[in-house]
């Protein structure tokens, strides 16, 4: 019999997520794909994947699963407590299950995502390019949609399951909820006012709860125009950091569409996103300014480390 | 306009070629990102057109964006010798009014017009894709006739339906999946701009064309069991073109 893994509870909204669809934003495909990159990745190193290989992505309330075959299994990301037949185990590192053991994660209480990998990865569909679900467009993931009960995902064979591995105590991210982004400044700054862009670099912005996997709204100071907000529609990338008229920030995610129509006044660097990733609604943030060197050496950084963050277990 | 590169974060540059929507302004972009994709950088990771500019994401742990620039900067669109080429124009089938286009009166109220001069102007000439962007499949076309530009509903509907022919201020365009908005819907096509299941999934590109052919209730019925059948090819003309 095929392996897969049975679900008991979807959780509040668990889909299947990889790097995304880099290469078809031409006909206005968004990329999608994994919010938290550096977490799925640190997953898929604990299992012995390749980093890009689609993991769950749970958000906020955990699923519970019931594995029909024996598997390696690691959890990352958004903390949460996690019980294997109501034993509790560690997050951030991996773990052998058994035929007919079930696995359990509860609400998160830091952070906001998870992320499950299973050695060998699901065995789910590749769709143009992806198995990220695009939830939208009701494609990829499992049937284009978020987990529901009793769906049995199939899982790949693996010849022999790697030894378990763990994150050493210093590599494990936190994720605090006043944090500090660093951003690039962005195309249109000139576009907004002298006081506005102090206000942006000086004050607290504060997510809202109208944000998903989409976009993240924030409330705080308005960022004031100095005439409009509008733009003749243009690229926009995760991070990317619009401002509408009311003067409110608008960050991109995910599942963003291709192109924006708003002045962007920034974007927050690509090692930074995981943090992003991990805000609840009522978090802040404070943005401060560097150069893209620097944003460049920093995410040289964080990839370096995932090739040295696992010791065994 | 010599081509403006700028930042767009740490993982991407806009190429800057016009401030403005127009034919000849898209067709430097079409061009620009041509010669740059015949280059193949290693470390570029796509290449993205609007209406003005191409944004050209990147991988920095591949390339240094220094390097990166003076290639951009390379790019010589002045001097583009391939004049020829080959336009294409996609046919979409639409059933204009009644319960396919329930804002057709709407449209043609607004513009002191019958229904019927509504969908002449509207499926008279072809309108040029500028570019694809807001959901998969979603066309943004220029050259809508001005006699029948009219504002967004006031109220955005819950649900269009995939396929919805639409009018909003002076765009048209097609719904390619069921999603709220606010258009005037003025018709319905059977043609599925975007399929996951096809390939390709979108039948044209920016640059290419799309023609609207006005078609009848038992028609569109006809066309529809033929799409869901899997028996129905797209119609694409392919025009060639010789500039001097």
């Amino acid at each position: 019999m095929k392996s897969s893994m049975h679900i008991i509870k979807p959780g509040l909204f668990s889909t299947f997520q990889d790097l995304g669809r880099v290469d078809s934003q031409n006909i206005g495909m968004p990329v999608g794909g994994v919010m938290d990159a550096y977490a799925m990745q640190m997953a898929n190193v604990l299992v012995g994947n390749q980093l890009g290989e689609a993991c769950l992505e749970t958000t906020m309330q955990g699923p519970a699963l019931r594995f029909n075959a024996p598997a390696l299994v690691a959890i990352t990301g958004g903390q949460c407590r996690v019980t294997l037949n109501d034993e509790e185990i560690s997050l951030n590192r991996s773990f052998l299950v058994n035929e007919g053991d079930v696995l359990e994660l509860a609400t998160v209480t830091e952070g906001l995502r998870s992320y499950l990998a299973v050695a060998g990865g699901f065995d789910i569909p590749m769709v143009m390019g992806s198995k990220s679900t695009y939830l939208r467009g009701g494609i990829g993931g499992w049937k284009g949609r978020a987990l529901l009960p009793d769906d049995v995902i199939p899982l790949n064979t693996v010849s022999a399951h790697p030894k378990p591995r763990k994150v050493k105590g210093g590599y494990i991210p936190r994720y605090p909820k006043t944090i500090k982004l660093r951003i690039i400044a962005g195309p249109e700054r000139t576009r907004f006012t002298k006081d506005g862009i102090y206000k942006f670099l000086t004050e607290t912005y504060e997510l809202s709860p109208q944000s998903d996997r989409m976009g993240y709204r924030f409330k705080g100071p308005c960022i004031g125009h100095q005439d409009n907000a509008d733009i003749i529609s243009s690229g926009v990338a995760m991070g990317t950091i619009q401002v509408p008229g009311e003067g409110q920030p608008i960050i991109m995610m995910a599942d963003r569409q291709t192109t924006g129509g708003y002045t962007r006044i920034a974007h927050v660097i690509a090692a930074d996103l995981y943090k992003l990733a991990q805000m609840k609604p009522g978090d802040k943030v404070r943005f401060v300014e560097v150069h893209l060197d620097e944003a460049h050496r920093l995410l040289r950084e964080q990839q370096a480390t995932l090739d040295t963050l696992c010791i065994d277990a | 306009m010599k081509p403006i590169i700028e930042v767009n974060g740490d993982q991407s540059f806009l190429v800057r070629l016009g401030t403005e929507i127009s034919p000849v302004i898209h067709k430097r972009v079409k061009q620009y990102s041509q010669l740059l994709s015949e280059k193949k950088i290693e470390g570029v990771t796509s290449i993205t057109i609007s209406y003005t500019d191409v944004c050209v994401s990147y991988n920095p742990m591949v390339i240094n964006y220094k390097e990166l620039v003076k290639k951009l900067k390379s790019i010589d669109i002045e001097n583009y010798s391939n004049t020829s080429g080959s336009v294409k124009t996609l046919s979409i089938p639409v059933c204009y009014g009644g319960n396919y286009g329930p804002d057709l009166n709407i449209v043609a109220g607004h513009n002191k017009l019958s229904p019927e001069e509504v969908i002449r102007l509207h499926s008279e000439t072809p309108y040029l894709i500028y570019m694809l962007g807001f959901s998969p499949g979603f066309v943004y076309l220029g050259g809508l006739n001005q006699a029948i530009e009219t504002p967004r509903k006031e109220v955005p509907r819950q649900k269009i339906e995939a396929g919805a022919v639409g009018i909003a201020g002076n765009q048209t365009g097609v719904y390619p999946i069921s999603s709220p908005g606010g258009w005037q819907i003025i018709g319905q096509t059977p043609v599925k701009m975007f399929d996951p299941q096809r390939t390709p999934p979108v039948l044209i590109e920016s640059g290419d064309y799309i023609k609207f052919e006005p078609i009848s209730e038992s028609e569109y019925k006809r066309l529809e069991e033929a799409i869901s059948e899997g028996n129905y090819q797209p119609v694409i003309n392919t025009q060639l073109i010789n500039e001097e």
